[in-house]
């Protein structure tokens, strides 16, 4: 007699579904953070030029956006081709950048004003008329310290 | 009878704890922006704009970048490539040449009295310069800077100018100081 006698036929166990909602809040949860990455929608075609001394902006809070660039096709019937200004959601002229600097200097705590970087993200085929014209309003509006937003070069 | 209250079930803690992990995974590794840090300079009003500021010729490196983006470096056509080397000769002067900048001693800690250049570079656009060569350009320039304190780090302290030490990094900031001066840009044919 064996003690390892074949009884009879055995069913596979079906697959637990209790993870189910787990794996599917994973991946909810992956998207939701993917996606808040940016704080705007871009409606400038931007390509960062590349350079090698890069420095890091460490304190996202601190940091403000100005996005210069070609305006994307679906804006383009409505903007032109020319390199455009966009602050925050929208497009913006030179003047406005004194009162976006303002704005989003009031929204931080006082200590931290002092030590706010604006980040130009400018799109490597822009003529530097706009970015010297950006840069006098950030001189007025005494936003002293900016980053010039680029790529890691790679060295080939 | 008292009823057992059943035990809670935790076979699905192991599930929240990945859930939590992949969280963290995610959020810590979001890239973080980088790029070229400047200072740019205090607005002056122009009508208050005195051009007293002398500098004498031999103590500025001049970089002009015209609308088909040429580089002019001190009166002769360059190449970017070449910049790093030019710009980094200037500012270290090695030879005391005659033609580079001067310099001046200064009380340094760590180095005692040391001769401290009194060069500036001067970088100036035409309004139609292309974005991407005023990045390469500067970044050149930035890049000397960086390799001329680096090297000093090491042959002082035996270790790269980012793993210093605060105040020796102060003092070898005050040895090569970054003195790029961007004026506003002309036009520059």
């Amino acid at each position: 007699m064996s003690k390892f006698k074949d009884t009879g036929k055995k069913e596979i166990p079906p697959i637990s579904t209790a993870s189910l909602p787990d794996i599917v809040f994973m991946l909810l949860f992956f998207f939701m953070v993917s996606t808040t990455m940016r704080e705007v929608t871009y409606m400038v075609d931007i390509t960062l030029p590349e350079a090698t001394e890069l420095s890091k902006l460490e304190k996202k809070s601190l940091v403000s956006y100005i996005y210069v660039g070609e305006p994307l096709k679906q804006y383009q019937s409505t903007f032109g081709v020319a390199p455009r200004i966009q602050l925050n959601d929208q497009f913006a002229n030179v003047n406005d950048i004194q009162d976006y600097v303002i704005a989003e200097r009031e929204a931080r705590d006082e200590a931290e004003r002092p030590m706010m970087i604006t980040s130009l993200k400018v799109d490597e085929n822009t003529k530097m008329g706009i970015v010297s014209d950006i840069k006098q309003e950030l001189r007025k509006s005494a936003a002293l310290h900016i980053n010039y937003s680029s790529r890691q070069k790679v060295e080939r | 009878m008292a009823k057992k209250i059943p035990e809670i079930p935790s076979a699905s803690l192991a599930d929240i704890a990945f859930m939590l992990l992949i969280f963290f995974l995610v959020t810590t590794t979001m890239d973080v922006d980088s790029g070229l840090e400047r200072r740019l300079p205090q607005w002056v009003d122009p009508e208050q704009l005195e051009d007293d500021q002398q500098i004498k010729e031999r103590n500025v490196f001049v970089v002009l970048v015209n609308r088909n983006n040429q580089l002019l470096v001190e009166g002769e056509y360059a190449q970017i490539d070449n910049l790093r080397e030019r710009a980094k000769e200037f500012m270290a002067n090695p030879t005391n040449d005659e033609s580079l900048p001067e310099k001046e001693p200064q009380q340094i800690p760590y180095f005692g009295e040391t001769m401290v250049t009194k060069g500036v570079i001067s970088l100036r656009n035409d309004l139609d310069t292309q974005y991407g060569t005023y990045i390469a350009v500067q970044n050149e320039l930035v890049a000397a800077i960086n390799e001329l304190r680096d090297e000093l780090a090491r042959d002082e302290f035996g270790e790269p100018y980012d793993e210093l030490e605060r105040d020796k990094q102060d003092a070898i900031r005050d040895v090569y100081p970054s003195r790029i001066s961007e004026a506003e840009p002309k036009k520059v044919d």
